[in-house]
């Protein structure tokens, strides 16, 4: 079966591809492009932890199939900093110990980054359904709240 | 997932009837949030992918001032975004905002929801009493059906073979109308309803009911009109004696069965609950729209 | 924060610095197991048991063999024989089956392939026979008369008389104390009730992954995600039957374990697998192979009996406890035994209780091991005592805590212990007095959790330019890295930030346990401050040779040597310049230290939870939310909050909404996020964690562990508030919509009606 050759931007970089037809988006980033930030915690869009913007939309790449991504545009956690920069974001989360094992985090930085996107100054009711998609089994989420929140008033602050 | 499987991206309805009609295997979809999951989990096993996104029609949403069409494979997030849609269908743009997160929002479609025909899928009994239309493309051209008339029981549907669903119509309501969908979860979000219940209001003058719908779903194989609460309502102010025989009609309409997600007595009790709330949602804010104009 | 007492002024021990792996973790960097590829690595996939319990009468894995792609298949028969009875028979017949299965999910041979698809159509094609029988899925049904038997050679262990029939019950614990006939004769109030609860899973977000490169001299390396690899690399060696020397285990990041990964499923298959192949093998287990081959903690059924006067003073406890365990022998039954009146004084009290296996997935260690779940009917029959008694549901507690030197269900006295300081925490709290809303009621729950000590080595290496190395063998599955670091640099007197933490294989760094029992901050920390006060003895001497003083002269402070001899002023050396000229002082410096901890200290909790009730649905939201707990010391105070806060979600999920559902066969109907409802962010309001410091006399820095007494009183704390909304006592988990609807009707409508 020939694979499918895919042409996009990733993270500001053009990337191409080959993949299979019926190959996820998440396993594509992984294993062909080599981008491992994205995490599979389900495979069925219920944890997050694979979450993607591709061309401005917040998404379970382990929903989307490969293919799709010809022609489009995505960031992924790699892409949060720039160069030794971290984001705002991610500066929060490390002082606000907000990961413990760690592994929820790429999906959480990048969803919390399009929810701050859509919406720079969410109350905490909007920040918890807005991550809601999210799990995280180790903090209880309360430092990942509060992180968002001095994130957004970091960002607002500037 | 399979190596064997094809992806296909039409950018007409007629490719993608097309590519439906040369291969039986062949699935169409929107989101995949439903079918990817269902092909991890074994079944089905389509030889081809067909992308319905990057099809002009089946994402777009346009109002003609009394028409709202919708197309099927618009991600939700975009219907929530939708300033007329949400003035006009609230009830229902609130249902389409409760399926799964902002990720699964980014993707899900009201083609997908319907046409995966699961008894417990959140937008069909908003769609059902805003008494949307479904127009469906296939091999024998294009037809316009009752969105109630698509799902006919769990995973099946009245789709022909390389039928898709194009795009859904909405006539704009009349005034003093409105509607509500609330729904029962054990989780507060990404969760499957246990018990939903959708109802549109019109008022009179008077604020009395003029016309009712109230829809329930996950309480039967498809979802269930419940004509003894409209019934009940019409002519009546919606409170009280209207409202409890709303709640006995709904939990007596309903014909449900015990699974991992509840139990009989319980969806039959939590129904009627659930449809009273809504209707007297629906109502508050069909007053509300009457006090504007 | 509460301190309880004086302590010790500490330069960097409770500072909040940024951890050390931060970085690479926000910016997607941090290799967990999944994320690791070798060159020429194969796929490897289990082929598991749809059936609950069944003997295989054959496998056949011809056609598998011959698929394109395939390069290794491997069953049971390719590890050697291992007999029923044998004390590591469960481990090994766990990873693979041999002529039985014992539950849905139960693995039974393994392919490994070029392509993971390849693999995945591979598996599909392994043909077992099963010769299926009939599953005991309840207490109710092992318990049965003329239950089917899941292993013949089984005979309760503590059965009196001895036991002679096999049967399904593994294990009987007892312990009792002073005359429970007198206790009960002596009570004006005698209250007993029985409580039933589903097996619940751990829930962590990374599944089980490994990859295994075996040589053609034998020797194997495995990259994986454990709670210890000292654990994989000597299970792995039993399972295959080789020497511990062939084994290279290198620790992966790991996605949360919560006792779910103390054991090994993937990587003695992905071993042979390799060593058949001659090429790398990964394994990554998808979420439902999660759910239905892993750790689930035990279901239960627990009766208690207490008998209380009329002044609060609890006299008698009697209980009979019995767990699930799965497949296979567990400690669910003696945990739950030992942890069910520990917290309180009770003079007479006979303990009974009962582990037996059932056929589903074999338990694993979940956070604090059985204890939620017999606070659960502790701490919930308390609160129907003070209801009984008019008592204020706090003055109960304080009047009957256990202080130091009252006596433990074993017989030992306590040690120092917080548990009275953690009452006094939430009750001096706000959230104690604030007014509730309607359909809203307020519970208050304990907690307790012994600690484990056990065996952990670290090493500490100093760098030419004065920065450390602190290598020890314990995972960090929270941010345990950043406590090592902080206690090195408190005896060493380097900024913490100058000293690296790192994690070493199992050929880096001396033997340590699992991190598990919450022992990684209390006895690895012990390994650091052992091994970094080592050092600064061997920083002395080196001083007093550059100095050419006596040793005896030299103090360590803040870092650097201070000469306090009477020889005149002489300059301090600052360990930078001790370690630039260490090849002229004595050659490289390295210290070891390597302990069997003993002391962990007992952690309290005690929690406060507001709920609301929706009467006419039962559905029931958490609105919020105090936490204290007893840390000893808080070396990182931000990862105790976290441990607190993390093990208060986990509770509140078991509580409401977390069960393993089966339908009538065996085979489990919920295996995924979407059904298996762990809590999201909007579940849950925010975490209120005050961290009480009652020093561990046994630690040099008074540390206890935390990591597991938060997720005790929560199931308990959220029962009593339904209670205290409704008017409804729930003694069956989860308290979903359905039970406390069904509660609500039967009790004849809401609150007071
Ligand atoms: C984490 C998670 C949470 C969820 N939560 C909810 C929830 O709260 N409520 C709820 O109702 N659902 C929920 N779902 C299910 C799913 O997201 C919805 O049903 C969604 O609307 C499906 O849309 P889709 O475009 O993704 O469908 P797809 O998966 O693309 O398609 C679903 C089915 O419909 C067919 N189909 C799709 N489009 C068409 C068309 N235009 N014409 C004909 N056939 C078509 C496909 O062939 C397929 O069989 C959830 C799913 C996930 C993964
Ligand atoms: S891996 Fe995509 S949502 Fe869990
Ligand atoms: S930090 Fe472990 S799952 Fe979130």
């Amino acid at each position: 079966m020939s694979r499918v050759h895919v042409t996009c931007t990733i993270n500001g970089d053009p990337i191409e591809f080959l993949c299979d037809g019926g190959q996820t988006l998440l396993d594509a980033l992984r294993d062909e492009v080599g981008l491992t930030g994205a995490k599979e915690g389900c495979g069925t869009g219920d944890c997050g932890a694979c979450s993607i913007v591709m061309d401005g939309r917040l998404l379970c790449s382990c929903l989307a199939l490969a293919p799709e991504a010809d022609g489009t545009t995505i960031s992924t956690v790699e892409g949060l900093a720039s160069g030794d920069d971290l984001h705002p974001l991610q500066q929060c989360f490390l002082e606000g110990a907000a990961l413990q094992c760690g592994v929820c985090t790429p999906g959480f930085l990048v969803a919390a980054k399009a929810l701050l996107d859509r919406n720079p100054d969410p109350t905490e009711t909007e920040i918890r359904y807005g991550l809601a998609g999210n799990l995280c089994r180790c903090t209880g989420y309360d430092k990942i709240v509060r992180a968002v929140q001095t994130a957004a008033q970091t960002i607002n602050e500037s | 997932m399979l190596t064997a499987m094809r992806y296909a991206s039409p950018t007409t309805v007629a490719e993608a009837v097309d590519l439906l009609g040369s291969d039986p295997d062949a699935r169409v979809y929107a989101g995949a949030t439903d079918l990817i999951p269902q092909i991890r989990a074994g079944r089905p096993e389509p030889t081809v992918m067909v992308d319905l996104k990057r099809i002009e029609r089946l994402c777009a949403i346009s109002s003609n001032g009394s028409t709202y069409t919708v197309g099927a494979a618009t991600p939700t997030a975009d219907i929530c975004a939708d300033a007329g849609l949400t003035a006009a269908f609230p009830g229902l743009v609130e249902a389409s905002g409760l399926i799964g997160s902002d990720q699964i929002q980014s993707r899900s479609s009201w083609g997908g929801n319907l046409a995966n025909a699961s008894p417990a899928a959140d937008t069909p009994p908003s769609l059902i009493v805003n008494e949307a239309r479904a127009v469906i493309a296939g091999p024998g051209g294009e037809r316009t059906v009752p969105a109630a008339e698509v799902a006919t029981g769990p995973g099946a549907t009245s789709l022909g073979p390389g039928e898709i669903i194009v795009e859904f119509e909405l006539d704009q309501p009349p005034a003093r109308t409105a509607d509500a969908y609330l729904r029962l979860i054990p989780r507060t979000e990404m969760d499957i309803a246990v018990v939903g219940a959708a109802a549109r209001v019109t008022l009179d003058a008077d604020g009395n009911v003029a016309a009712a719908a109230v829809a329930l779903g996950a309480v039967a194989p498809t979802v269930v009109r419940v004509p003894d609460a409209e019934a009940a309502l019409i002519g009546n102010e919606p409170a009280g004696d209207a409202l409890a025989a709303v709640q006995a009609a709904a939990s007596a309409a309903t014909n449900p069965i015990d699974d991992k997600r509840g139990t009989v007595a319980y969806r039959r009790q939590v129904a009627g609950v659930l449809a009273r709330r809504a209707v007297s949602m629906a109502a508050e804010r069909a007053r509300e729209q009457g006090g504007q104009s | 924060m509460t301190v309880t007492e004086p302590k010790p002024s500490y330069k960097y021990i409770g500072t909040r610095p940024v951890r050390h792996d931060g970085v690479e973790k926000v910016t997607g960097r941090a290799r967990f197991a999944a994320d690791l590829n070798l060159p020429g690595q194969l796929h490897g996939i289990a082929v598991r048991s749809p059936h609950a319990h069944a003997r295989i009468v054959s496998i056949d894995t011809s056609e598998a063999e011959a698929m394109p792609g395939v390069k290794s298949v491997i069953t049971g028969d390719d590890f050697p024989a291992v007999a029923p009875g044998d004390r590591n028979y469960d481990m090994c017949v766990n990873v693979i089956a041999r002529d039985k299965v014992f539950y849905e999910g139960h693995a039974v041979a393994a392919v490994a392939a070029i392509t993971r698809e390849q693999a995945q159509q591979a598996a599909a094609a392994v043909k077992v026979a099963y010769d299926v029988l009939p599953p005991v899925l309840t207490i109710d049904d092992a318990l049965a008369p003329g239950a089917p038997v899941l292993h013949g050679h089984m005979l309760t262990a503590g059965a009196d008389p001895p036991a002679e029939e096999p049967s399904n019950i593994s294990n009987i614990t007892r312990f009792a104390g002073g005359d429970l006939d007198a206790g009960f004769a002596a009570a004006d109030l005698v209250i007993e009730r029985e409580f039933t609860t589903q097996p619940v899973h751990q829930g962590y977000i990374e599944t089980h992954a490994c990859v295994a490169d075996t040589g053609q001299d034998g020797h194997t390396s495995i990259w994986c995600s454990s709670q210890g690899h000292f654990n994989v690399r000597s299970s792995t060696a039993t399972l295959l039957g080789w020497e511990t020397t062939r084994i290279r285990v290198i620790p992966a990041e790991i996605g949360g374990g919560f006792g779910g990964k103390t054991t090994i499923y993937l990587e003695p298959l992905a071993v042979a697998m390799s060593a058949k192949a001659g090429r790398p093998v990964k394994m990554v287990m998808s979420r439902d192979e999660v759910f239905r081959a892993t750790g689930p903690a035990p279901g239960t059924r627990l009766k208690v009996k207490l008998g209380v006067q009329s002044d609060g003073n609890l006299v008698a406890g009697d209980a009979y406890l019995i767990y699930t365990n799965g497949a296979y022998a567990g400690p669910g039954g003696l945990l739950g035994a030992m942890t069910v009146f520990e917290s309180y004084d009770i003079e007479n009290f006979n303990i009974e209780a009962l582990d037996v296996v059932i056929n589903t997935a074999r338990s694993a260690a979940y956070r604090a091991p059985a204890a939620p779940l017999t606070a659960f009917a502790m701490e919930t029959l308390l609160d129907e005592v003070a209801t009984e008694l008019g008592i204020d549901p706090m003055d109960l507690r304080l009047q009957n805590a256990v202080t130091e030197g009252d006596p433990s269900t074993m017989g030992f006295p306590f040690a120092r212990i917080g548990f009275v300081e953690c009452l006094e925490a939430i009750r001096d709290h706000p959230h104690y007095t604030a007014p509730l809303g309607p359909n809203q009621g307020r519970g208050l729950a304990a907690g307790y959790w012994f600690n484990i000590g056990e065996s952990s080595s670290a090493t500490v290496n100093l760098n030419e330019d004065g920065t450390a190395t602190v290598v020890t063998g314990s995972p960090d599955i929270g941010g345990s890295r950043a406590s090592m670091a902080l206690m090195a640099a408190e005896v060493l007197g380097i900024d913490v930030y100058d000293i690296r933490p790192v994690v070493g294989d199992t050929e880096a760094v001396g033997f340590t346990d699992v991190t598990e029992g919450s022992r990684a901050t209390f006895a690895t920390g012990m390994a650091v401050v052992e091994a970094s006060r080592k050092m600064v003895v061997e920083l002395r001497g080196r001083a007093a040779k550059m100095m050419g003083v006596d040793v005896d002269d030299i103090d360590w402070v803040d870092g650097q040597a201070v000469y306090t001899g009477s020889d005149g002023e002489k300059d301090p050396l600052p360990l930078a310049a001790i370690t630039g000229k260490a090849k002229r002082t004595g050659g490289p410096l390295t210290t070891t230290g390597s302990l069997e901890a003993h002391g962990a200290g007992p952690g309290f909790a005690v929690h406060l939870c507001d709920v609301e009730v929706d009467q006419e649905t039962g559905v029931v939201r958490v609105v919020r939310y105090t936490a204290s707990q007893d840390a000893g010391t808080a070396i990182h105070p931000s990862y105790v909050e976290g441990q607190i806060q993390g093990g208060v979600a986990q509770g509140v999920g078991w509580a409401l909404n977390e069960e393993y559902i089966y339908d009538s066969d065996g085979v489990m109907e919920n295996p995924s996020f979407l059904d298996y409802r762990v809590p999201v962010a909007s579940y849950l309001p925010m975490i209120d964690a005050i961290i009480v410091e009652v020093p561990n006399p046994a630690h040099p820095y008074g540390v206890r562990g935390v990591g597991e007494t938060g997720i005790v009183p929560p199931i308990p704390a959220v029962a009593n508030a339904i209670h205290n909304a409704t008017g409804c006592r729930l003694r069956d988990l989860p308290m979903s919509p359905i039970r406390v609807l069904d509660a609500i009707t039967s009790n004849g409508g809401s609150k007071g009606a």
